[in-house]
C-alpha cells in the first residue's frame, strides 16, 4: 500500500484561509473539518507528486461554494463592526477590524482570489487551478477585489483622523 | 520603456515579476503617481491580511481537527482494528492534549522531531512573513524568546555554513512556549531550529535523526531543553548545521 501523505502540516494554513474566508472561528473550523473528511475519502484520487496543498484548497473551495449557495442571507454579519467606537491605543485592533469588515463585504468570488493570492501566496495560475477558472478570470477578480478594498478602507478616514489629532 | 499592464502592477505587488521587468515597473511607478498610490494600497492590503490572520497559524490545533487528519486504512481483522484504534486515539489525545496543556504531555523525544518538522513545514514556505521578528532586531528577538521560553537562548551562527539568520517566532508546543529560529542561504533554502523545554527525566544528549514527511530533523536534549534542527537540504548538510549548533550551544552554556 502506498504511503498516505500527512495532512496535519497543512492544517494551520487551511485554518488561516478558512478563518479569513468565513470571518467566523466555528464556521471556519467546520469548513476545515469537512475539507479533511473529504480529503481522506478522496485521497486515492490525489496524484502523489502533485501539490497536496493546492488540492486541499480546491476541496475547500468546492465546499465553501456549496455552503454559500445555501446560506446566502448570513453574509452581512460584519457590517456593524465599522460603527463601533474606538479609543486611542487601539489602532491595531481597529486596522484588523477594518480588514475584517471590508473582507466580509467583498463578494465571495473576489474574497477568495484576494485571500489565495494576498494571504496564502498562491501564484495566479495556481489560484486559477484551485478555483477552477481561467487565469484571466483570477486577474480580473483580483483587480476588482483590490480596488473595492481600497475604496472601503479609504472610506473610513474620518475615524482615523479623529484619532490622530 | 513599454507600457505597464494592470496585471503587471499586481504581479509587482505579489513579487512575481522577473527582476528585469520589476525594475522597469519601478521606473514606471516613479513617473505615474496614480499607479504608485494604487500599488502602495494593494501592498498595504496584503500586509493587513497577514496582520489580521497570521496568528491563526500559531493557535493550538483543535483535537477534532487533528483527529480528522487521520483514519486507519481499510479493512483489518477486528482485533487489529481495535488495537490500532486504541493506539491511534491515545496517541492523538496525547498529542492534542500536549498542544493544549503545557507540561502534561507524554513528551517522548520523538514528539520533538515530529513537532519541529511540522513547525518547519508550516512556516518555512511563507514568503512574506516567515518570522515574527526579523534578524535586523536579533538582540530583541533573542531576549524576547528567552524570556518567553524561560532560559537564556542563543541563535547559533551558521554563516560559516552559508546560512544567515532570517528571524524567529514564538509557538505553542506541548511543553509550553517554543522558540523557532529560521535561517536562509543564498539560494533561499531554509532551515529552522526549534527549542523548547524538555520534560523532566529526559536528560539524554545524544544526537538523533528522523525523517518526517521528507523533512530531515536532527534533535537532541541538552539539560532542560530539547533542540531540533529541520530542513530539506539533504541529511548531511543538516547534520553539519546541527553539529555547529550543538557545539555553539554547549560552549555557551558552559560559560558561567
Amino acid at each position: 500500500m502506498r504511503a498516505r501523505p500527512d495532512l496535519i502540516e497543512h492544517l494551520p494554513r487551511l485554518r488561516r484561509y478558512a478563518r479569513a474566508l468565513t470571518g467566523d472561528v466555528n464556521r471556519a473550523d467546520d469548513l476545515v473539518q469537512d475539507t479533511l473528511e473529504r480529503a481522506l475519502a478522496k485521497l486515492d484520487l490525489w496524484q502523489p507528486g502533485s501539490d497536496l496543498r493546492a488540492w486541499l484548497f480546491t476541496l475547500m473551495h468546492n465546499l465553501f461554494v456549496n455552503q454559500i449557495r445555501v446560506r446566502r442571507p448570513l453574509e452581512t454579519v460584519m457590517e456593524d463592526a465599522l460603527d463601533e467606537p474606538v479609543s486611542g491605543g487601539q489602532m491595531e485592533a481597529l486596522a484588523a477590524r477594518d480588514i475584517h469588515a471590508a473582507l466580509a463585504r467583498l463578494p465571495e468570488e473576489q474574497r477568495e482570489v484576494l485571500l489565495l493570492v494576498g494571504l496564502e501566496q498562491f501564484g495566479y495560475a495556481e489560484a486559477a487551478q484551485v478555483l477552477g477558472v481561467p487565469t484571466g478570470t483570477v486577474m480580473s477578480r483580483l483587480s476588482r477585489a483590490r480596488e473595492r478594498m481600497r475604496q472601503m478602507l479609504a472610506g473610513e478616514p474620518a475615524i482615523k483622523l479623529k484619532l490622530v489629532i | 520603456m513599454t507600457d505597464v499592464h494592470e496585471h503587471e502592477l499586481h504581479a509587482y505587488v505579489d513579487g512575481t515579476l522577473p527582476e528585469a521587468r520589476r525594475l522597469e515597473v519601478e521606473a514606471w511607478l516613479a513617473a505615474h503617481p496614480d499607479d504608485a498610490a494604487r500599488v502602495q494600497d494593494w501592498a498595504a492590503q496584503n500586509q493587513s491580511l497577514h496582520a489580521a490572520f497570521d496568528s491563526v497559524l500559531n493557535e493550538p490545533l483543535p483535537l477534532n481537527l487533528v483527529r480528522a487528519t487521520r483514519r486507519p486504512a481499510l479493512p483489518m481483522p477486528f482485533k487489529a482494528v481495535a488495537a490500532t484504534l486504541a493506539m491511534l486515539v491515545t496517541g492523538l489525545i496525547g498529542y492534542a492534549v500536549g498542544l493544549n496543556a503545557p507540561g502534561q504531555a507524554p513528551a517522548a523525544p520523538a514528539y520533538l522531531a515530529r513537532d519541529a518538522a511540522i513547525a518547519h513545514a508550516v512556516f518555512s514556505p511563507e514568503a512574506r512573513h516567515p518570522v515574527e521578528v526579523d534578524a535586523a532586531h536579533a538582540d530583541h528577538l533573542v531576549a524576547w524568546l528567552s524570556k518567553r521560553v524561560g532560559t537564556q537562548l542563543q541563535a547559533p551562527d551558521f554563516s560559516a555554513q552559508g546560512f544567515d539568520l532570517l528571524g524567529g517566532r514564538l509557538l505553542t508546543g506541548e511543553t509550553g512556549p517554543v522558540a523557532q529560529f529560521m535561517y536562509q542561504d543564498k539560494i533561499e533554502r531554509r532551515v529552522t531550529l526549534y527549542v523548547r523545554r524538555a520534560v523532566a527525566g529526559n536528560s539524554e544528549t545524544s544526537f538523533r535523526h528522523a525523517t518526517e514527511n521528507g523533512v530531515d530533523v536532527f534533535y537532541w536534549i541538552n539539560g532542560d531543553f530539547g533542540y531540533a534542527l529541520s530542513g530539506q537540504i539533504g541529511r548531511q548538510a543538516i547534520q553539519q548545521l546541527a553539529d555547529a549548533a550543538y557545539r555553539q550551544l554547549v560552549t555557551a552554556s558552559a560559560k558561567p
